[in-house]
């Protein structure tokens, strides 16, 4: 029996230690000397404050902002120990609906957004919530469908406003990778720097 | 679908089996011990260990040896996520895990299932993820690709009374396999934009005036052993997903290559090791014709979106979105659930439980198959073994003769222990479904009603027996009932199944190596890569075939009709 368990214990111990700090610590430090904004999670700043991440979307609600996808994450519900409520953009619980396509709840949520929206056809980017509860994009086309609300509560003239989601429209990686894109919190950030 | 999409899965494809091929080879010099560029640290843990590398073991020592460094992986995980709240290196101030939640957790690790019934960035202190859950990626892959290649060996040669020693092939592929490809895809990841930081959880305030915390850690690192080692754990809750997880398209396309790269190249490896680089051709079309497949099926389901949905005025233009994020497109994500499922892995870039029914019937399916397409690190080259042995059995009964594989003679105690590991997985499967189905305590955990509601279970003890690790997230995994059960279907699709193949392969390794005659079935053309592929789908599939039936099958009737629960 000791026979074979100390092997076992010298060589799960030794490259426990190696693996799981000698190694991770290094690279944690080289890649904080090579690539610092990256590794410390993309943080934004303005006026010297954190106000996010270029990579995790935020809840905007107001008609002032473009308005992200809808977010299915949640947080403790306060009142009831053990439940929860509806948090969307809660990036300390990352979180999506789950729902499956059969589900009655899926179908009504998607009803009451095609509403909200302005009737079909809507992007289906605005009618669904994410995967993530923190997608930082939307599409292009949900975007164009939010530029007269903003213009309005801005004022500011609409193709003022449809200039800047144009040079916020990222296409595809390479030429050929993923989707065609708008990140939210850029694209708000750039509108609050036209004043 | 479009061209475009179709574009990006086959360069990411084309991409993949351009580095297997190389990585083969690279693979067995490791194997064979040509690769000694940390020779000091390798020899000093011989010598902590009182291994002489050279001292080949029998099929029984190799397996023990193998059991024995698995126990004890798991007792220090165990110990370690119980104790977390006592441990450093945790800013968030996380408690100590139940014990049966720790012990899920600890088997899944172990296991290389990654099965998560924790969400990363709520439970998990950075100490736990990077000293505890990130060696396990390295150790259990190690294990899988150290068992294949013993299996492999009892081909190489006739009269074989070794397969290898089990510490040096174990030490090897984590040192000089699996570590040089983490610590370089890492380094792209974080340039991509995964973080890797002590630092704690940054607050932010968002531009509306909200505080929003946002999750950090030592997470480009993990990631990468975690795709390339197909272990499929997520850093974060919502595993690739996450933005931080999965930043952008080409990360997540760089996360496919890693999943499937060394199952591929294991495959090729094992021409090397047989000296017929033909034989391990044909496994890998096998393989890449299911991923093929199966990506179309996915692709296509997901592109044509939720009738129900689009009925209502949603634009068709994008699919099915529930569940998705933007940045991937459909094509990336069709891709990557066939090679996450197909390969062992279990990471997700989309959440199954809301995809369409057939579309999240082909992960569930991928898995019953025996996780062989291309399957694990190691896993997927053992089980397509066995599949190819019951492949030329089926090929010997039809012509009366005795079959043999690579000039090994395929007997009756060959077949039997072939089947015993082949039945592991539906009777894990479905044995412990049914009883879920019927027990109150394993309903309760369902979130959805109607046939959707069946596919949760039966997703769950799919992918723990598979060990996979995705899931139908809508389950409510953290409960005593399914933490404890599904350890044990993971148990059992690793353990139970490996024992009989590595009975299976000592068995094989003694017997002479015949000679190829006029008689002999060719095992590397096209008549034998039709019938492997014929074998997989009605040995691996059948049996699962009413359940899918009863679940995905009738779920996409029951959306046709435009019923909803």
């Amino acid at each position: 029996m000791i026979a074979i368990l100390r092997p076992a214990f010298a060589v799960v111990a030794l490259l426990t230690l190696f693996l799981g700090l000698a190694v991770p610590v290094g690279f944690t430090g080289l890649a904080g000397l090579a690539f610092p904004t990256q590794a410390g999670g993309s943080l934004v700043q303005r006026d010297g404050k954190v106000i996010g991440s270029a990579l995790i979307g935020q809840e905007f609600a107001g008609a002032r902002y473009f308005q992200p996808r809808p977010s299915a994450t949640t947080e403790p519900d306060p009142a009831t120990p053990g439940a929860t409520r509806p948090a969307p953009y809660n990036a300390a619980a990352s979180a999506a609906s789950q729902l499956g396509p059969t589900s009655g709840g899926l179908l009504e949520a998607v009803q009451a957004r095609v509403a909200a929206f302005g009737g079909g056809p809507v992007p289906a980017d605005a009618a669904t919530a994410s995967g993530s509860g923190l997608d930082p994009h939307i599409s292009p086309d949900n975007a164009a469908r939010q530029i007269r609300r903003v213009a309005e509560a801005r004022g500011l003239p609409e193709a003022r406003v449809a200039q800047l989601v144009a040079q916020q429209t990222e296409g595809r990686e390479l030429g050929l990778f993923g989707e065609p894109r708008v990140n939210v919190l850029r694209l708000n950030l750039a509108l609050d720097a036209l004043r | 679908m479009t061209l475009i999409g179709w574009a990006q899965i086959a360069l990411v494809l084309a991409a993949v089996v351009a580095a297997a091929i190389p990585l083969a080879r690279y693979i067995a010099a490791v194997a064979a011990g040509r690769v000694t560029f940390l020779a000091p640290l390798e020899r000093a843990i011989y010598a902590a260990g009182g291994v002489d590398p050279a001292r080949g073991m029998g099929w029984q020592a190799y397996t023990l040896a193998m059991l024995a460094a698995n126990a004890i992986g798991f007792l220090i995980l165990y110990a370690q996520l119980r104790l977390q709240g006592l441990l450093p290196l945790n800013p968030q101030g996380f408690d100590g895990l139940s014990p049966w939640l720790a012990f899920n957790t600890a088997v899944s690790f172990t296991t290389n299932t990654n099965w998560q019934a924790y969400s990363g960035e709520a439970a998990m202190s950075y100490l736990s993820q990077m000293w505890g859950l990130a060696v396990h990626n390295f150790t259990s892959a190690a294990t899988g690709i150290a068992l294949a290649l013993a299996v492999a060996r009892a081909f190489a040669a006739g009269g074989l009374k070794d397969l290898g020693n089990f510490w040096a092939d174990f030490v090897r592929m984590a040192l000089y396999v699996l570590l040089p490809l983490a610590v370089l895809v890492g380094l792209v990841f974080v340039a991509m934009g995964m973080p890797q930081t002590l630092a704690p959880y940054a607050e932010a305030t968002t531009l509306e005036g909200a505080t929003q915390t946002i999750p950090l850690g030592p997470a480009a690192f993990q990631i990468a052993i975690k795709h390339l080692g197909t272990n499929g754990g997520g850093f974060f809750g919502v595993n690739s997903l996450h933005p931080f997880e999965g930043p952008s398209a080409l990360a997540t396309a760089l996360q496919t290559w890693c999943q499937a790269v060394i199952p591929f190249a294991l495959a090729l490896a094992f021409g090397h090791i047989v000296r017929d680089p033909r034989q391990g051709r044909a496994l890998v079309a096998v393989m890449l014709t299911y991923v093929v497949v199966a990506t179309a099926i996915v692709y296509a389901a997901e592109a044509g979106g939720n009738p129900l949905h689009l009925a209502l005025g949603v634009d068709p233009a994008m699919g099915n979105m529930e569940g998705k994020d933007l940045r991937f497109g459909q094509a990336l994500v069709a891709l990557f659930t066939a090679t996450t499922t197909g390969a062992s892995c279990g990471a997700v870039n989309a959440m199954f439980d809301s995809f369409t029914p057939l579309g999240g019937m082909i992960p569930l399916f991928l898995i019953q198959l025996g996780e062989v397409l291309p399957g694990g690190v190691g896993s997927g080259l053992y089980g397509m073994l066995v599949f190819a042995l019951l492949a030329v059995f089926v090929a010997g009964l039809m012509v009366g003769r005795t079959p043999e594989y690579l000039g090994k003679k395929v007997q009756a105690r060959e077949v039997k222990l072939a089947m015993l590991a082949v039945l592991v997985l539906p009777a894990a499967i479905l044995g412990f479904t049914a009883v879920a189905l019927v027990l109150p305590a394993a309903i309760a955990s369902i979130q959805d009603q109607g046939p959707h509601g069946l596919t949760e279970t039966l997703y769950a003890y799919t992918s723990a027996a598979g060990n996979n690790g995705s899931a139908f997230g809508g389950l409510t995994a953290d409960t005593p009932w399914l933490n404890v059960t599904l350890g044990i279907a993971m148990l059992l699709g690793r353990f139970a199944y490996v024992v009989p193949v590595m009975a299976l392969a000592g068995s094989l390794a003694a017997k002479p190596k015949l000679a190829a005659s006029a008689g002999t079935f060719p095992t590397h053309g096209p008549l034998f890569i039709g019938l492997l592929i014929g074998v997989i789908l009605i040995l691996g599939g059948l049996q699962f075939m009413p359940a899918l039936a009863l679940g995905p099958v009738a779920e996409h009737f029951v959306l046709a009709a435009g019923k909803t629960f």
